[in-house]
């Protein structure tokens, strides 16, 4: 539990009765991005228990919220420290954080601060007030960015399971063709699965304003039909054979329905997707995905006996 | 580029203006600048990128705002349609349709993605 920071009072500098009181949560990452931000400054800084997870996540499951931040000011004596009555959260414990509850249950007026911990400064130096572009919560390139190593892995790990799965098929179906045809094929269907990984789970966060639609999946889908038509362009030379074309066909569901199913999982790392938007995007982008990877697999497994 | 709009017309974000008192807290806690004042009255000037955080409900001390709450997360909503609880995905929806757990049982880095 090395994220996981002990919650209580700190002192940041050499904090005074007057100084201000910030709130956070007791994910190291979360103190750690405060404290940097705010260099050679005193103030005090309230540390929840949050089971070390951050303030966007915690608020929403209600850890960082009113009864953990009411408790946490009574047992930290933080009353009896400073001779002011406020504190300042983070506006992303919001959706935990009821202020007029804290005020009636503590006395302590809550002052939301900005999203982002690097504007604290401005925000502390212009008497507490944040301007609206701090309180916008962003999802720039470089912030999608940040997120793909974390998706690929997740992903990469569902993916060792796939890819072998693919292969062997390929050894069962295939071997007819000789060893040569064969790993070929093998060797195909493993480009095509990282085709289809690269396409959904790298290339469409990356990308995601600029891609069509406003689904996660018709994103995801977009961009691996393309992919695939890059690929079956220049990939290999089937077009010959008709099992070649039934293969290309195959691989045409299997791309675009992987890309698109990892593209719609990718909401959840978002920060502008709402609950009700996600449940209506997956009625019908869900049974479309599974339906598309079923009719890609039976195609490509039974390419050899159908052509 | 402008700011960033999931799927039109789904958001259960509802205001009682008879009930708002002007004080503007909800337009400080949310996100995503959904809401604007005037003339003392706060209203949904940008409902389309709302994204159900509940933040503003639960500031309102005059409860004129009324939102299902939850996170927008594809693969909760997997993990709740299969029962699963405790998942690689942090966020963790209840059938209910209620009340949403995100980061569930994580502490690994894995939570970043989901929350």
């Amino acid at each position: 539990m090395h994220y996981t920071i002990d919650p209580g009072l700190y002192a940041l500098g050499n904090p005074s009765k007057q100084s201000p009181v910030l709130v956070t949560a007791n994910y190291k990452m979360s103190f750690d991005k405060l404290r940097e931000a705010l260099p050679g400054r005193d103030m005090w800084i309230l540390v929840l228990d949050t089971k070390g997870i951050n303030v966007w996540c915690a608020s929403g499951k209600g850890t960082f919220g009113t009864a953990e931040l009411v408790n946490r000011i009574e047992s930290s004596g933080i009353s009896q420290i400073v001779l002011h009555r406020e504190l300042v959260l983070p506006q992303l414990s919001g959706p935990g954080v009821s202020a007029h509850h804290v005020k009636k249950l503590s006395g302590f007026k809550v002052i939301y601060g900005p999203v982002r911990a690097t504007d604290l400064p401005t925000f502390l130096d212009n008497g507490f007030k944040a301007t609206s572009e701090m309180r916008l919560k962003t999802f720039t390139t470089w912030e999608r960015a940040e997120l793909i190593p974390i998706e690929l892995v997740g992903n990469l790990k569902a993916g060792m399971i796939v890819i072998p799965i693919f292969f062997l098929f390929t050894l069962l179906g295939k071997s007819g063709e000789g060893w040569t045809n064969t790993l070929g094929h093998g060797l195909f269907s493993i480009l095509g699965m990282l085709t289809a990984l690269l396409s959904g789970a790298v290339l469409t966060p990356l990308l995601l304003p600029w891609l069509p639609g406003r689904a996660f999946s018709v994103k995801g889908l977009s961009l691996g039909i393309l992919f695939t038509i890059i690929l079956s362009a220049f990939g290999w030379g089937d077009w010959i054979t008709r099992t070649g074309r039934i293969e290309i066909l195959a691989w045409l569901f299997l791309i675009p329905a992987v890309s698109a199913y990892l593209a719609m999982n990718f909401t959840g790392a978002s920060t502008y997707t709402s609950l009700s938007g996600v449940r209506k995007e997956m009625r019908w982008a869900l049974p479309i995905e599974v339906g598309a990877g079923m009719v890609g697999f039976i195609l490509w497994f039974g390419a050899p006996y159908i052509a | 580029m402008g700011q960033l709009i999931y799927l039109k017309d789904v958001v259960t974000l509802k205001l009682d203006q008879k009930k708002c008192m002007g004080c503007g807290m909800c337009l400080l806690v949310c996100p995503h600048a959904v809401l604007g004042l005037t003339n003392g009255k706060v209203e949904i000037v940008g409902r389309d990128a709302c994204m159900e955080c509940g933040a503003c409900v639960r500031n309102c001390p005059a409860e004129a705002l009324q939102v299902r709450s939850g996170v927008g997360c594809a693969v909760a909503v997997i993990n709740a349609m299969l029962g699963r609880k405790n998942s690689s995905c942090c966020c963790v929806i209840d059938l209910e349709e209620k009340s949403v757990d995100p980061c569930e049982g994580s502490t690994d880095e894995s939570r970043a993605s989901c929350c």
